[in-house]
């Protein structure tokens, strides 16, 4: 190297990388590898003396752990950096250290080596390193020696570029759309092209750019205020649009502990006088397909960022993570798509760095595999958090400064709320590589310290999220108008233009509206715990968004046309009747064999490997939690969260089953609202304080069947809300998650949606899990249960892959080969349904009142441990008790008279209870005779069927934990 | 000071994020306790003199970029050495908890050093330490039944060179009485420095305050047993720093 030097770290002990590096490739059906060395290495750009190697070799290597040397290594090697301006802490961290030690440096970077033997061929490398460690998205990769980053040499022309629109025609206007991947579309177009034409000047880029972010599918919702006509095959008929309906669910209810629905960053709910909860989901679908780290990364800190934008501070965290199947062959991966392994391992280590390094527990959530999640993985993220309650905050006021807080900007994330709202396919990895962002939980944390304590201070808060400056500052000026410095934006790096300044989804900042009063203190402070603060201009009062950059200004924007100038957009639905009638009878042979099969079918099987990898202890709040049981290895219910000192808390439940989607999207909704219910039910929450969010992650609503999909779906939510009278306080829908394969063919998530049920918890120290306690206590199951098995992971099983892959197009549903359940029923096609395949699992009316009674009764003490009855049924909650409690049970009078349906259908409102056999009596009337006598809890090693079979705890625990052969 | 309570300081940087976890340990534990930035500690080494105990708390100081704890135990080590040195010199009670335990060993206030797990996997769950009843750490001095925690860590696995020398000198604290959960040599999971007053170890006793923290509290209505709360080291550590 012409200057500078590099310092090589390895370490003294087996690098547990080079183990993970070799399981992953094992996995993946890649080449053996026998001798694969990590190392990792330091580059610094200043010529330095040995006085000063040594001192910082000091600080960079632990001798006790490390090897470090400044020699270039030997042999054969490959290194991994960071791409210019992607954000890499290690590379900060060692100019500081060196400083520190008193050494000066101008700039350091950081790899990842990788050393083989001489005798492996370049092909297997390259598809080791591409397949398993480099994403082009944001790394490079080089044999040999990496080089530092040169200083960028792009110089900016610093000035808006001016876009001609007026008097184009539509062609004309379609290709502007194109050229800057506007995914606006031609209707938006023109009500642009006749605003400037009103106006009597053309736009600039920074004001197209800002109508694109604005007006995009992400920020504006289009589909879910759309005008929809809705064709169910009587006569079609204007329907409220989708939003609308949600909110007239809210609004009409009588919920008391609501404080704000559907507006703000998050919705508010007071279930504890004194105390306010804020709580939110949301999806960071795209980029985690691309860059699953740093997509599910950004989507956690972004989720604890619209908490943090209405003023609480962020306590908790959820996730739910959809896969394609991990055992897909890598032949028969489409292109351009990460395999199944690698996006979980990325996803899930990006969850895992965000909460684990922000310090919140990662508390609840789910993990689903389908083959339809292949090209489009699904990352849901949540976040709650709590605060004193006090007013909203109700500014900006006029005279408020305009104050950007948190990291400084870059060529990041450009562009992401547009490319988030489009259409996926091979190419998309490469086109999307500025849309994907790496995150910086230190910072947010002390965006957090700072913000929090600080309400006094700002008048108005809200997050950086899609579309940047661009989306917080244009939001919190509708009405009132604002001016901006971009001049005075904090930058990475120079050579960014003005629109890129603004439309930056740079990571870890929070714009606020601060009285000028309060600036002096807020940055006060701000400094205190490092975080930056800048002053950008002032709110106005004249319903201009007025932007400069270099003394010009570079857009003057009316924000009455920004926010309400879109035309609504007029879509159509069509739905069709499904199978609501009926039984779909299963004949199931060896029920042990099937209860099995579903323990280790990985939407049922343990998660507890995932589970661990997240913080669920921080803040010593954590009462009920994921993993419960003597060994704390039995699935829990729901999640309960209560300060150390506090008596009353909160329950978090979640709910989801995109395989009733597909047969019946209206009762999918019921159900998955119900199971998010039945969870918190479970641990000791109270059912008449429940708060919903809603995240929906559909295909594209322009296919009109698609959209009927949607229609059905935010109808079940409002029946079932009204009839848990449980308010939606906040959503998100995530659409166009499709993927176009090579093959010309639409690949579309099946319809899958998100609730997260927030309840309140009376009593913390009363609450119960879902592992067995005793010897002969009794167990009982309340509700009905009916044959209702369409989209049963009983039919999964026994079926192969029966819902398999959603081709569109050619309407594809795959294969679903019923096999020895029904002899010689084969079924194609569930356009419309069939018979064969009976109801998917319905509304059940009497479920509230029996919820209700239950709380009641766990309350009271009586109950000793619960669980609620989903995927798998009757037979696999039970054998997840036993597990949890490492206790057998024996079951002697099942609650159908079919043996499948008794076991394995997955009718909704059920749940099993354990009780003390002193209180069965008692327990049976207080619940009004809705209540079934199973059997008992023994001490016996076993579950017993009595008159069906038997089977060992340890065949179960093997099952469901996959260690142990079944 | 009004309440007679042990004045003790919770040491914190950029990314430590249990500090709020100790403080409410160190109440519960009958000290006042107020968090201080290391920085604001550099500016002001006299904090350090007004206190009469110190914690280094946990997270991912720094984002644990270089190594986990090491830029926050260079920022005290320049920034600080000679007066912690002298904190630790009069007897007063110095704990580091996870990151803390890794800014400690970075700093050489305790012996041996954190690698990254053996499985090389971050984890979360529940552990149980048994008390070394030779060691000569005052923090756990007369403990006489396994302390119950969680621990939360990527890099807790406990190397040095020579346990049993750390043994004979008394300076081995804690063991893993269940599974050792990261490979640390010996199952240590807590040392203390040879006058026995400054403790490291990676689990986290600040989140077993309450009875209710614990997994198996309430199961069919039998309580754990109190002795197992990690409020006995807090409580140890402040009878030492009032009686200091």
């Amino acid at each position: 190297m012409a200057n500078g030097h590099r310092l090589t770290i390895r370490s003294i002990d087996a690098d547990p990388r080079t183990e993970a590096l070799h399981a992953s490739a094992a996995q993946l059906g890649l080449p053996l590898i026998e001798r694969l060395g990590v190392a990792d290495v330091v580059l610094v750009d200043t010529n330095l003396d040995t006085a000063e190697l040594d001192r910082l070799s000091a600080v960079l290597v632990d001798p006790l752990l490390q090897r470090g040397s400044w020699e270039l290594p030997g042999g054969r090697g490959v290194e991994v950096t960071t791409l210019a301006g992607v954000t890499n802490g290690a590379a900060d961290a060692v100019v500081r250290a060196a400083d520190l030690v008193g050494v000066s440096i101008g700039a350091a970077a950081t790899a990842l080596r990788l050393e083989f033997d001489d005798d492996v061929s370049d092909a297997v490398i390259d598809e080791f390193v591409t397949r398993l460690v480099a994403n082009p998205i944001v790394e490079r990769w080089t044999h040999g020696y990496t080089e530092m980053n040169p200083p960028t040499d792009h110089v900016a022309v610093g000035a808006a570029e001016v876009i001609p629109v007026r008097w184009l025609e539509d062609d004309a206007l379609l290709a502007v759309d194109r050229a800057r991947s506007l995914s606006l579309d031609l209707e938006e177009l023109r009500v642009i092209r006749e605003h400037f034409e009103k106006l009597d000047r053309e736009p600039t880029d920074v004001e197209l750019e800002t109508l694109a972010q604005t007006w995009s599918e992400h920020c504006a919702h289009k589909t879910f205020r759309a005008a929809i006509e809705l064709d169910d095959g009587t006569v079609p008929r204007q329907i409220e649009p989708l939003m609308r309906q949600l909110r007239n669910s809210t609004e009409n209810m009588a919920a008391p502990f609501v404080r704000s629905a559907f507006v703000g960053n998050a919705g508010v709910v007071e279930f504890t006088e004194g105390t306010t909860l804020a709580v939110k989901a949301e999806t960071h679908n795209h980029p985690s397909a691309v860059e699953p780290f740093g997509g599910a990364n950004t989507g956690v800190g972004g989720v604890i960022r619209d908490v943090l934008g209405i003023a609480h501070r962020p306590i908790a965290v959820t996730n739910v993570l959809c896969f394609g199947p991990s055992d897909l062959p890598i032949g028969e991966l489409p292109e351009g798509t990460l395999h199944p392994l690698r996006v979980r391992a990325g996803v899930v280590d990006g969850v895992a760095d965000y909460g684990n390094k922000i310090g919140l527990p990662t508390i609840a959530g789910a993990v689903l595999y389908d083959s339809a999640y292949t090209t489009n993985p699904l990352v849901f993220a949540g976040c709650i958090g709590a605060a004193a309650a006090r007013p909203l905050h109700d500014g900006p006021f006029v005279g408020d400064r305009v104050v950007v807080l948190g990291g400084a900007t870059g060529r990041d994330g450009i562009r992401g709320a547009t490319f988030s709202s489009a259409t996926m396919d091979a190419t998309t990895g490469e086109v999307a590589g500025a849309s994907v962002q790496i995150g910086d939980p230190i910072v947010e944390k002390l965006l957090i310290d700072a913000l929090v304590g600080a309400e006094d201070l700002f008048s108005a808060i809200t997050d950086c999220g899609a579309g940047g400056l661009s989306s917080a500052v244009g939001e919190m000026a509708e009405g009132i108008g604002a001016e901006v410095e971009l001049d005075l934006v904090p930058r990475k790096y120079p050579g960014l233009e003005p629109w890129e300044v603004w439309l930056s989804e740079a990571q870890e900042r929070m714009v606020v509206a601060v009285p000028p009063a309060h600036l002096e203190q807020l940055a006060a402070r701000c400094a205190r715990f490092g975080v930056d603060l800048a002053d950008l201009g002032e709110f106005t009062g004249t319903g201009q968004l007025v932007v400069r950059s270099g003394g010009t200004v570079v857009a003057d924007l009316d924000t009455e046309f920004l926010h309400d100038g879109r035309p609504q957009r007029r879509m159509r639905a069509t739905t069709t009747l499904p199978v609501r009638t009926g039984h779909g009878v299963r004949t199931v042979t060896d029920p042990i064999a099937a209860l099995l099969a579903l323990l280790a079918h990985p939407n049922i099987a343990s998660k507890e490997a995932i589970i661990r990898r997240y913080d669920h202890e921080i803040l010593g709040s954590t009462v009920t939690r994921p993993l419960v049981g003597v060994h704390a290895d039995g699935p829990g219910d729901g999640v309960v969260i209560a300060a150390p000192a506090a008596r009353e808390g909160f329950a978090v439940g979640i709910g989801v089953n995109p395989w009733y989607g597909l047969h019946d999207p209206e009762h999918m909704a019921v159900a998955v609202v119900d199971e998010a219910i039945r969870n918190i039910v479970a641990v000791g929450a109270d059912p008449d304080r429940v708060a919903l969010l809603d995240n929906f992650s559909w295909g594209d609503p322009r296919r009109e069947s698609t959209l009927g999909e949607l229609v059905d779906a935010v109808a079940g939510c409002c029946m079932a809300a009204d009839l848990y009278q449980a308010p939606f306080v906040s959503g998100k829908d995530s659409l166009n998650n499709e993927y176009m394969g090579n093959d010309g063919q639409l690949h579309a998530v099946p319809p899958t949606l998100v609730i997260t049920a927030i309840a309140h918890v009376p009593d913390a120290d009363a609450c119960i899990s879902s592992d067995l306690t005793r010897p002969g206590n009794v167990l009982l199951v309340v509700g009905d249960t009916r044959a209702e098995f369409a989209g049963s992971h009983l039919d999964m099983v026994l079926g192969e892959t029966v819902l398999g892959e959603r081709v569109l197009g050619a309407r594809v549903l795959g294969e679903r080969v019923l096999g020895e359940m029904v002899p010689g029923t084969t079924v194609a096609d569930f356009d419309g349904g069939d018979a064969a395949i009976g109801p998917a699992p319905a509304p059940d009316p009497a479920a509230p009142v029996r919820y209700r009674r239950l709380h009641a009764a766990i309350r009271s003490g009586a109950v000793r441990s619960c669980h609620d009855l989903s995927e798998g049924g009757l037979a696999v909650a039970l054998a997840e008790m036993c597990i949890g409690g490492r206790l057998g049970a024996r079951v002697d009078a099942l609650p159908h008279t079919d043996v499948a349906t008794a076991l394995f259908s997955e009718s909704t409102g059920r749940l099993l209870v354990e009780v003390e056999p002193d209180d069965v009596e008692a327990f049976i009337e207080h619940m009004s005779g809705d209540a079934h006598r199973l059997g008992a809890v023994t001490s016996d090693d076993s579950l017993d069927l009595a008159g069906i079979g038997r089977v060992s705890i340890e065949a179960l625990v093997g099952a469901f934990t996959g260690t142990a052969p079944s | 000071m009004t309440t007679g309570r042990v004045p003790a300081l919770v040491i914190a940087g950029p990314g430590t994020n249990r500090d709020r976890d100790v403080v409410d340990a160190l109440e519960l534990a009958g000290a006042r306790a107020e968090i201080v930035l290391a920085s604001e500690l550099v500016g002001d080494p006299t904090m350090l003199d007004r206190a009469r105990m110190a914690v280094v708390a946990g997270g991912f100081s720094y984002a644990d970029s270089l190594g986990a704890g090491r830029m926050l135990a260079l920022d005290l080590s320049v920034g600080l050495g000679e007066e912690l040195r002298s904190f630790v010199a009069a007897g007063r009670p110095v704990i580091g908890i996870c990151n803390g335990f890794q800014v400690l060993t970075s700093a050489g206030l305790l012996p041996g050093a954190l690698g990254h797990n053996a499985n090389g996997t971050f984890d979360c769950r529940w552990v149980e330490l048994e008390p070394v009843v030779t060691s000569v750490s005052i923090w756990t001095a007369g403990l006489d039944a396994s302390i119950h925690c969680p621990i939360a860590h990527g890099e807790g696995r406990f190397v040095h060179p020579d346990p049993d020398e750390l043994a004979a000198a008394g300076q081995i604290a804690l063991r893993y009485a269940s599974t050792n959960p990261n490979g640390s040599v010996a199952d240590i999971a807590g040392v203390c420095d040879t006058t026995g007053v400054v403790l490291g170890l990676m689990p986290h006793p600040e989140n077993h305050i309450v009875a209710r923290q614990h997994p198996r509290h309430g199961r069919g209505r039998a309580p754990v047993d109190d002795r197992h709360s990690g409020l006995h080291l807090f409580a140890n550590g402040v009878r030492h720093a009032a009686g200091s």
